[in-house]
This record gives structure tokens, C-alpha cells and sequence, in this order.
């Protein structure tokens, strides 16, 4: 199940899918990245994610300071329950804007 | 011997052992165990000293080779295992040895980051935000640079718990977390494998004497004693056990040992 893209709202949402671990999280890595080095404002979806692991996370991050640096907004939309554990684990649940979706996000934008 | 309670429907098993028989020399020092971890379950592995408990651990993470018997991890066989499949498998356990094993010529960074560098092809900045991860989730966070010799021994038992975890493995051997720890430490480094088996839903098998810290964080309780398994069950059936050998662990109390006046004389003697 390959990762997606869509821009919407203002927005360049990455849809991830399925297991995001070692083996495909370079993959999203690469989206991400480029989706901000077009310095678009980037949600990530993550409602589609069955499994994300440690280096999954770490594009995230990754991401998330890129994006701060170039002054772009950056936040996880559609974050499961297990997919918050594993950002808890790291306390990254205090670190990323987190909303359930694409609206509510752009209603707390204001 | 208690036989270990059923397996309940189709719980995943992710280690199987099967009248595991183990020699050191002549001498028998595993005797038929037999023994099952589940998925997502904190299983302690425990007994006093010459109990066989860390002569199992070392089968089970494949450093010995065993007499009879046979050991499944994940689901793979270990004996004959291909080379290429055992990498595999390696890819997907964690251990985290009794004295850290760290490397002390590299960083605290350097010796977490060393699996994801062997095992994987992520970018540099990947395996360090990784590494940062596990760090920041055994406490250690802004110790990267320093040596494993400027660490005290808990900090030296979580980084490499850190090291053990970076690859999110499903199933993570800890052996004696808790050995020569002060009590707040060893408490802290339970409610870290707690977090670590909800969080992600690790398959955790702690080896450890210490009875206070089982009984904390155990979901189900092997107990060794001369090489044999006396009981295999869920804390509450291991604290009510019957079984006099089993108790007497429980309550400290030494072993009274049966005297074979032949076999000790002729030890006395040398003969």
C-alpha cells in the first residue's frame, strides 16, 4: 500500500497507510521532505496506519523541525490510539500539534 | 512439577520451548523444560543462583548449543537456522545484558545507534533521531556524548536497555534489570518495561532473583529450580502454589539440601 499525497485547503496532506516501519519509512521520510521543501504547510494523516514504529516517528520529527525552520505550519491529523502510544512512549504527544482532522486543525488556526 | 495452565485459544506464541535438555560437560544443567511466552506478555524467569535461569536465557538466545529438545523464537526454529534467517530474527529481538555490554571506546549515541548502522539502510539523521528517541524514553536524554565510563550502573543498565530497543523489537530479553540497583531505580526501570510492553506491545522476558520486582511487573512467572521448571503460571497461581520448593523461594528460605552420605563422602575424599 504506497503513501499518497493531496493538497487541500492550503494544506500538502501526506496520507500514510498501512505499516510505517523500517522498511517503509524512508519512503515517507522522502514525501515529507519534499513535500516541505515546496514549502507548503504539511499535515500528516495518519488515520490509515495500522503500525508505525520508531523510525516512522523519526521522519516525523524530522519533518516537524524542518518545517519550523523554514516557517511552515506542520501537525499529525488522524492519529490512532496505537500510534499516539508510541508518540507518548517519547512524550512526542506533547511536541506535535495533533488534531483529528483536516478541519479542526484549520478551525485552531483561527 | 505444575504443569503450565493451557494455552488460552489462539494467543500468539512468541517463544516456544519443548523438553529443552542442556549440559555444561557431564553435568545436567537444564532438565526438560518446557516453556511459553506469550505475545505482548512480561514473563519473569526466575530462581536463585544455579537455578539453570541464566543457562535458559543463553539457549534461548541461541549462545549455546542444546542437547535435546527445541526452541522456537517468532515462530522460527532455532536449531539449523539458516544464517540469513537468523540475521532476520536477530533484526526483531532485543537483549539487553545483565552488565550493559556496552562498547566503551564508543559514545553512549554511538553504541545505541550501533544496530540500526548493522541492521538497517536509514538515513544518518534517521538512526539519530532514533537514537535520541530511546534515549529520551530510558532517561538518558543528553547523554549521547558522554562514555559508558562516566555512566553509573543504572544509567549504564538503560542505555543499553536503550540499545536493545532502538530496533523496536518484538520480543526483548532484560537480563537482572534490577541487580545492584538502588530500590527508586529498579522501580523506574519496571514502570519502563511496563510502558515499553502497553506502549508497544512488546513481548518482554525479564531473568531475574528478585522477587519484588517480578511480582510488580510479571503478567506470568517461570520459576527454576536445579534445571527443572517448578511452576510456569500467572502471578496469583505462583504466590499460592503448593508447592513447598516454590515457597521456600518466595519466603527466602534456603534449601535444605538431602544428604547423600556416600556421594559426599566420596566427594571429601576426592574419590
Amino acid at each position: 500500500m504506497s503513501f499518497g499525497h493531496r493538497v487541500e485547503k492550503g494544506y500538502a496532506v501526506v496520507e500514510l497507510r498501512g505499516d510505517v516501519d523500517l522498511a517503509r519509512s524512508p519512503e515517507a521520510r522522502a514525501l515529507i521532505l519534499q513535500c516541505l521543501e515546496k514549502k507548503n504547510d504539511l499535515l500528516v494523516d495518519l488515520s490509515e496506519v495500522a503500525y508505525i514504529d520508531s523510525s516512522g516517528v523519526a521522519s516525523l520529527v524530522e519533518g516537524y523541525q524542518m518545517a519550523k525552520k523554514e516557517g511552515l505550519k506542520f501537525g499529525l491529523i488522524g492519529v490512532s490510539e496505537a500510534a499516539l502510544n508510541v508518540l507518548r512512549l517519547a512524550r512526542l504527544d506533547q511536541v506535535f500539534p495533533i488534531h483529528a482532522d483536516l478541519d479542526t486543525r484549520i478551525a485552531d488556526d483561527g | 512439577m505444575l504443569t503450565p495452565e493451557p494455552q488460552k485459544g489462539n494467543a500468539e506464541l512468541v517463544i516456544e520451548v519443548q523438553d529443552l535438555v542442556a549440559h555444561y560437560g557431564r553435568h545436567k544443567v537444564l532438565d526438560g523444560i518446557n516453556l511459553t511466552v506469550r505475545a505482548g506478555e512480561i514473563h519473569i524467569i526466575m530462581g536463585g543462583s544455579g537455578s539453570g535461569k541464566s543457562t535458559l536465557l543463553r539457549h534461548l538466545l541461541g549462545l549455546r548449543r542444546l542437547t535435546s529438545g527445541r526452541i522456537s523464537l517468532l515462530g522460527q526454529e532455532i536449531e539449523g537456522i539458516h544464517r540469513q534467517a537468523l540475521l532476520e530474527l536477530r533484526k526483531q529481538i532485543g537483549v539487553s545484558f545483565q552488565g550493559g555490554a556496552l562498547l566503551s571506546s564508543m559514545t553512549v549515541g554511538e553504541n545505541v545507534t550501533l544496530p540500526l548502522r548493522e541492521h538497517t539502510r536509514l538515513d544518518e539523521s534517521t538512526m539519530a533521531i532514533m537514537a535520541r528517541m530511546k534515549l529520551e524514553v530510558v532517561k538518558l536524554g543528553g547523554f549521547e556524548h558522554f562514555m559508558p565510563a562516566q555512566l553509573s550502573g543504572g544509567m549504564t543498565k538503560r542505555a543499553a536497555l536503550a540499545r536493545a530497543i532502538v530496533m523496536d523489537p518484538k520480543l526483548l530479553f532484560f537480563d537482572e534489570p534490577s541487580a545492584g540497583l538502588d530500590p527508586v531505580v529498579s522501580a523506574e526501570l519496571d514502570e519502563l518495561i511496563l510502558r515499553l510492553r502497553d506502549a508497544m506491545h512488546m513481548s518482554i522476558v525479564v531473568v531475574t532473583h528478585e522477587l519484588e520486582s517480578a511480582f510488580r511487573i510479571a503478567d506470568r512467572i517461570t520459576v527454576l529450580d536445579g534445571g527443572k521448571i517448578l511452576i510456569s503460571d500467572t502471578v496469583d497461581k505462583v504466590r499460592s502454589s503448593s508447592n513447598s520448593r516454590v515457597q521456600d523461594l518466595l519466603n527466602r528460605r534456603p534449601r535444605e539440601e538431602e544428604l547423600d552420605a556416600d556421594a559426599y563422602l566420596a566427594r571429601l575424599t576426592g574419590e
